[in-house]
């Protein structure tokens, strides 16, 4: 299997789904002729020529409304953002119209739109440029959220995003464009509302997303050279979350460490933390531990900003808390 | 030129509006209808010369939240109407829209939005679907003077001018954004030169005139099939009522609304259609006839069911 980077999934999804539907069209900032900021979409504007592949001004609002109306009259556009960081800009578009119209028409409308782009803590770009903003689209109803954690997700679970007839929202963390990672040729579809076992494991259940998968699991083969077996789960989709799978695991460990970048108050993953205290309470050994983005915004020093983030050791650390050890 | 027949039918479109609104503001008062019910009574000429300009096989509208005259005017059922106002079941937007969000897919009438110029994107990217399936068809995007200084719709219009939308930008300015007078707020009091920033056409056009906003905007969407470029154009109008229900518009003077109801829009065209030689015994008839169906529309709306519990969760999702 060809091992290729995260960017290049991305862009394999895109190109192999505008090829397939005539009504997949692309647009934001820089993604034609200068062929992506992060170079996502590297070489789509000569492909697709500039009527599928469209280079938009510096403004989210509005680009973000026009994906909506292009969707609510039958197409089906991506519509990048450069980073989440400028898609708050965008966010009445989104939650005004990209995720209301079909309910307040009462089911007339679909909206078959993907929003994507870099999403979480980078490094040395201060706060503005360095946040995690889930939560923010977690939060709305009439959205689905997805974020894929290796090459292989995101290819696959793009590609469905696209054939959805919902709005969805992409995240792809900003440090995981160049991560590498095995990738059939052959097509492949992900369920967008499945969550995955990463690692099976018996002694304690680590739940993340994104980026911080990979710190799990990292952190999952240090709690084994201790002798604890971490179950691993990926959710990928925040917005509906597979509850199931959850439970299913911490039904077996009886322990639970919920992983978020995101700041901890009303976060993806404090409400993770809440549906398992809720709903496998006759279960749980241990209160659910959640490592989260420190409750700051993101300094630049890059000692602060290291010590503000999640990290393999804090995960270990809870991981060992909940089951008393140390 | 606009002929008899154009002008009759613009005459009971305009009828229709006025007594439904009518009938409205009553059923409002008797609380059959509830939240915010922003009336369009005065603004008739607007939303009718405009949308009987298009042909909806192929032309699409976007709206704001005083949309129950586009609603109208786009052809959609009074009962529908009057029924999502009520919040009922039978209502255009199965009573989950209210006022602010009558939508008919197949009358082309894309909404309704309660966000004050969050329609004007939306309005913007079905300009880019009809482009984009190379399509000869217009858009009509409404919007109020209140919302002409978002930065949603410089956005748009830029947006529009750079990929030739064929997209009509309609700012329907009846002087009050709420309470607040457009001159206290606007740093030009002619709206329509803003259409020289982004380099497209702009219009002034008296909104009290159904004749003249009929021509000019069939004008103007003749254009933007042939010549695939936006445009601009500030119809100058005035609402009778408040800015909603709620407003007791004490903000303006009495001789200011009387001034404006000599130049009624419904009167002016039925001097217009008396002068063609229409009797006057068949402008009653209309008048009625309007009445009549506002009156049906409301007992539709008062007789049909109330959602069921379980359709709270319906909808979300495609």
């Amino acid at each position: 299997m060809a091992k290729i980077a995260f960017r290049e999934a991305i862009r394999q999804a895109i190109e192999e789904e505008m090829r397939r539907d005539d009504s997949v069209l692309l647009m934001g900032e820089e993604v034609a002729q200068y062929n992506g900021a992060y170079k996502v979409t590297q070489g789509l504007l000569e492909t697709f020529g500039s009527k599928r592949v469209i280079d938009t001004p510096i403004t989210e609002e509005g680009f973000t409304g026009m994906g909506i109306g292009a969707a609510m009259a039958g197409l089906r556009p991506i519509v990048e953002w450069m980073t989440f960081n400028f898609s708050l800009m965008a966010i009445d578009q989104v939650i005004s119209n990209a995720a209301k119209t079909r309910y307040m028409s009462g089911g007339q409308f679909k909206i078959p739109m993907v929003i994507r782009g870099p999403n979480g803590p980078a490094e040395f770009l201060a706060s503005q440029h360095s946040q995690a903003l889930q939560s923010f689209y977690a939060h709305i109803p009439g959205l689905k959220v997805v974020a894929p954690s290796t090459p292989y997700d995101a290819k696959g679970l793009l590609k469905s995003a696209i054939r959805d007839d919902n709005p969805v929202i992409f995240l792809e963390a900003e440090l995981m464009y160049s991560w590498e990672g095995e990738v059939p040729a052959e097509e492949y579809l992900i369920d967008l509302d499945k969550a995955d076992v990463k690692r099976a494991g018996k002694d304690v259940t680590l739940i993340a997303h994104s980026k911080p998968v990979r710190m799990m699991l990292q952190a999952a083969e240090k709690l084994a050279e201790e002798g604890i077996e971490a179950e691993v789960i990926d959710l990928r989709s925040l917005r509906p979350i597979d509850t199931e799978t959850i439970y299913k695991s911490v039904r077996k460990t009886n322990r639970c460490v919920v992983v978020d970048e995101a700041w901890p108050v009303a976060s993806v993953g404090s409400h993770i933390g809440f549906l398992v205290g809720r709903d496998c309470f006759d279960y749980l050994d241990a209160p659910v531990q959640l490592v989260s983005g420190e409750d700051v915004p993101m300094p630049y020093n890059h000692r602060l900003e290291l010590a503000a983030q999640p990290s393999v050791e804090k995960v270990v650390r809870a991981a060992k808390s909940v089951l008393y050890v140390d | 030129m606009t002929d008899t027949k154009q002008k009759t039918a613009l005459y009971k479109r305009m009828l229709l509006i006025r007594r439904f609104e009518e009938k409205a503001a009553q059923m409002y008062g008797l609380r059959k209808i509830g939240g915010f019910c922003h009336l369009y009574i005065g603004q008739e000429a607007v939303a009718t010369g405009a949308i009987g300009a298009l042909d909806l096989k192929r032309d699409y509208i976007v709206a704001a939240y005083r949309d129950h005259g586009h609603a109208l005017a786009s052809g959609m059922d009074p009962k529908a109407v009057m029924a999502e106002l009520y919040g009922k079941v039978t209502g255009c937007s199965k009573g989950k829209g209210g006022s602010m969000h009558m939508f008919d897919i197949e009358k082309h009438m894309f909404g309704g939005n309660g966000i004050v110029g969050s329609q004007i994107p939306v309005a913007t990217g079905v300009g880019l679907k009809i482009r984009y399936r190379e399509e000869d068809g217009v858009v009509l995007c409404f919007f109020g003077d209140g919302a002409i200084h978002q930065g949603a719709f410089h956005e748009s219009l830029n947006l529009a001018k750079i990929y030739g939308l064929p997209v009509v930008y309609i700012c329907e300015n009846n002087q009050y954004g709420m309470g607040t007078d457009f001159r206290r707020v606007s740093a030009v009091d002619d709206f329509s030169v803003m259409a020289a920033s982004y380099g497209i056409e702009g219009r002034q056009i008296d909104g009290m005139d159904v004749i003249t906003v009929h021509e000019n905007v069939k004008e103007i969407v003749e254009k933007a099939r042939t010549e695939h470029l936006p445009s601009l154009l500030e119809i100058k109008t005035y609402r009778y009522k408040g800015h909603s229900m709620s407003d007791p518009a004490k903000y303006r003077t009495r001789e200011e609304l009387e001034d404006y109801k000599e130049r009624d829009p419904i009167l002016i065209l039925k001097k217009g259609l008396l002068e063609d030689g229409v009797q006057a015994s068949d402008l009653e008839a209309w008048d009625k006839e309007a009445k009549k169906l506002s009156e049906e529309a409301a007992s539709f709306a008062e007789e049909s069911p109330e959602p069921e519990i379980e359709a709270l969760y319906s909808d979300i999702l495609a």
